[in-house]
């Protein structure tokens, strides 16, 4: 086990690396930080002075990849490739092109992101897996008809109108809860409670579909058979033998979101002014700031590599038929 | 004529769909799935529904210069079609078949008083001495006359397009489904259309802009990004899955690396930070972009581009792993015995046995798309703010939510017509998948 851990956190290292590579060239090669200098200082009339001194500032005055000025390693050091890339290994983001530490701006707004996601997720699971199991239960009926064209039609309707619906009707219509903003401590749940509803109900029509495939796939196994033969009732066979081993399924697809929960989500976030990291990716976007956006990427391959892993692990632990080799 | 980037490569797309059905129907293997997708009511009248919205797209992309102005700006036969609606312009805001603007203002009278009201609208409804009481009933029996007119000259055109053979043409229930929802579009477009030279029909936008012709133009920008991506993504997906579960070795290590490292990078991030340096480049290169149309062709081009190099992941993976199942068997071993090149073996053997995965999965992508196409213009990284599209439409309208009385009729056009091309492909893509998928063949 601890062999095996050791091996995949290798064989991460490349995948970070060539994530860094690919990001340094779509951000450094591409356009020059001096296009970059430009960008942000306004187009026209623009000193070469000025773009020279905005260069400095944020360390964007070093050679790409060889530095022929210096002596030894620091050839290599003193480049940009090794201060703004090599450096977010350490988790070490440096400072934002408006001079903020990202670093620190990225552990406050993870908790946020953390508290609209979390919830999304587990009562989103519910809702979808009990509406599944109760489609399966009437499988074969005109119940199943009607459901299965109305969660086609609910997947049909793009995730911004169940967003704008949602606060029209909830926030501005009944006035049960505002319409945007967050709080911090527990007062923060009055904010949350509608992004929540809404996302769970904006996920139903893909998940239901995708768990109800998973049970059906299921329901025709013979230990299915041998238990409605022992004379178990419908339900019983469900919710006891079916669950239980499409749960491994579940497990894993679930397993490999839960890092990326701490990325928040970017709509969500900006359309009810929740201060998490997907608004402030948003905000990066928006303003152009092209540290906080390669951060960012940075840190959302990690926590995506981090969930492959959490995936083999669980797996292992769920299902007894695999061994890690 | 004048054929952008994006044109020409709607061109290429619909050429090559039109060989690969003629391509499908001549394979024996291919003729069940195809009889099932025929006699399915369902999969025909949705398969209808997305060839009228594919029309129009076509149409907005047969572009020539404008005559009529000075300069470059270049028009398609669909503007040309929608002339009156681009003519009618507004001043602001107004409701849909409303004859009054949105907003009050100090209107002169003839005898040079001033008074605070809603003034009337310049086109819409103008043809009306007295609105409040005539305008429902104008409305009514324009919309009814178009419809009987519509109708009955369809009805007698499917009566005798369907004479010769009635026992094919019309009396399967897939046939039809045909008929009804292509008489259904067409009457409805067609009465929509003749009512907007008096009316706007879906209301006027904040600079006065007919609602119902942003609707329509949107149609091609939806299917470009459904389209186009999905060409950007085949080649990768099919040349790199089909390699990598034949060859395995070090080939087939390269190219998971390759998309292990593509997916992990979170896409819409990829997506930003693409968009982001081609706007960098685009400032910095100003003289090679002057033209506006052909800069928000280039962004929509690149758009699709980056959408294809994000989306190729999925479907490379599940090529891969059927390969890997495929050349176990008997016939790929002969071949190879044989001594077969392995370039023929992949085009002979492998490429026809995996085409009905390809096939589901790009009919399955494209709803996603478009759907994803709404969420980048909100995030601002979408289409070019100048394009007309369903994602732009609602990102102007969602903050007028706020107003009173509430300006509702952009976000319900834009509702309208993206959920009718969403569903049309949802439930095409589930009858592709039923009539293709082995696995539910004998269901």
């Amino acid at each position: 086990m601890i062999n095996y851990l050791i091996r995949r956190l290798l064989y991460a290292l490349p995948l970070l690396m060539a994530v860094n590579v690919l990001t340094f060239v779509l951000f450094f090669v591409v356009n020059s930080p001096d296009d970059m200098a430009r960008m942000q200082l306004g187009q026209k009339r623009v000193t070469e002075q000025a773009i020279a001194n905005w260069k400095h500032q944020h360390g964007y005055d070093l050679p790409l990849l060889f530095n022929s000025d210096e002596q030894g390693a620091k050839q290599l050091t003193t480049t940009i490739f090794y201060q703004k890339s090599i450096n977010l290994f350490l988790f070490d983001f440096g400072i934002s092109d408006s001079g903020r530490n990202i670093g620190a701006d990225i552990q406050q707004r993870m908790w946020p992101s953390l508290a609209l996601a979390l919830p999304s997720l587990i009562v989103g699971l519910l809702v979808n897996i009990s509406l599944a199991l109760f489609m399966v239960l009437f499988r074969n009926s005109y119940l199943e008809l009607g459901g299965s064209v109305l969660l086609v039609m609910l997947m049909s309707i793009s995730s911004l109108f169940y967003i704008i619906g949602g606060q029209f009707l909830i926030g501005k219509l009944l006035k049960w809860v505002p319409i945007s903003g967050y709080d911090s401590g527990w007062s923060a749940i009055k904010f949350l409670i509608l992004p929540v509803m809404i996302s769970v109900v904006a996920g139903i029509g893909s998940g239901v579909r995708w768990y109800r495939s998973l049970f059906l796939e299921e329901v025709e196994k013979d230990y299915v058979r041998t238990a409605r033969a022992k004379g178990l009732s419908e339900p019983q066979v469900l919710f006891k033998h079916v669950l239980q081993n499409a749960m491994i399924p579940i497990l894993t697809g679930v397993v490999v979101v839960l890092p990326l929960l701490f990325m928040g989500s970017l709509i969500m976030e900006s359309f009810f002014s929740i201060p998490g990291l997907g608004s402030y990716t948003i905000d990066a976007i928006n303003r152009q700031d092209f540290a906080i956006v390669r951060s960012m990427v940075f840190l959302g391959s990690v926590l995506y590599i981090a969930g492959l892993l959490l995936t083999d692990i669980s797996y292992t632990l769920v299902d007894p038929r695999v061994r890690l080799s | 004529m004048l054929v952008l980037w994006t044109d020409a490569l709607i061109y290429l797309l619909v050429v090559a769909s039109l060989s690969l059905v003629w391509y499908l129907s001549r394979q024996l293997h291919m003729r069940r799935p195809l009889t099932k997708l025929l006699s399915s009511p369902v999969a025909m009248a949705t398969l209808t529904l997305l060839l009228c919205f594919g029309l129009i797209g076509l149409l907005d992309s047969i572009h020539f210069k404008n005559t009529e102005s000075n300069g470059n700006e270049a028009i398609s036969v669909l503007d040309r079609a929608c002339d009156t609606m681009r003519a009618h312009g507004e001043k602001t805001y107004s409701e849909p078949f409303a004859a009054y603007l949105y907003s009050k203002e100090t209107i002169t009278q003839s005898d040079g008083s001033t008074r605070w009201d809603y003034p009337r609208l310049k086109h819409g409804g103008a043809h009306l001495p007295n609105p409040d009481t005539d305008l429902m009933a104008d409305v009514v029996t324009k919309a009814s006359l178009a419809m009987v007119k519509m109708g009955g000259l369809l009805g007698l055109l499917i009566w005798l397009l369907t004479k010769p053979n009635r026992r094919l043409l019309w009396q399967p229930p897939s046939a039809k489904a045909v008929w009804l929802v292509l008489s259904l579009v067409i009457t409805l477009t067609y009465s929509l259309w003749l009512l907007s030279n008096d009316y706007h029909v879906f209301g006027t936008d904040k600079v006065g802009e007919d609602v119902f012709y942003q609707a329509l133009k949107s149609i091609r920008t939806g299917l470009v990004i459904g389209c186009l991506t999905t060409l950007v993504m085949l080649p990768l997906a099919i040349v790199f899955g089909i390699m990598a579960g034949f060859f395995k070795g070090w080939i087939d290590d390269l190219i998971q690396f390759t998309y292990t490292t593509l997916n992990s990078i979170p896409s819409v991030l990829l997506i930003a930070a693409s968009i982001l340096m081609v706007q960098v480049y685009m400032t910095n290169h100003a003289e090679d972009f002057n033209n506006l149309l052909v800069r928000a062709d280039m962004r929509l081009l690149f758009l699709c581009l980056i959408l294809g190099v994000t989306s190729w992941t999925g479907l490379c993976r599940m090529l891969r792993a059927e390969t890997l199942k495929l050349r176990e068997m008997e016939y790929v071993q002969a071949a190879q015995a044989l001594g077969v090149k392995p370039a023929m073996i992949l085009y002979r053997h492998i490429l026809p046995n995996v085409m009905h995965i390809v096939l589901i999965s790009v009919v399955l992508d494209f709803s996603s798309l478009v759907l994803a196409e709404a969420v980048l213009s909100y995030i601002n990284i979408g289409v070019d703010p100048t394009t007309h599209s369903w994602g732009n439409m609602i990102n102007g309208a969602r903050l007028e939510m706020a107003r009173e009385p509430v300006v509702w009729w952009s976000l319900a056009a834009a509702f309208v017509f993206m959920f009718s091309l969403v569903l049309a492909a949802n439930l095409f893509a589930d009858s592709v998948r039923d009539a293709f998928d082995p696995r539910r063949a004998d269901k």
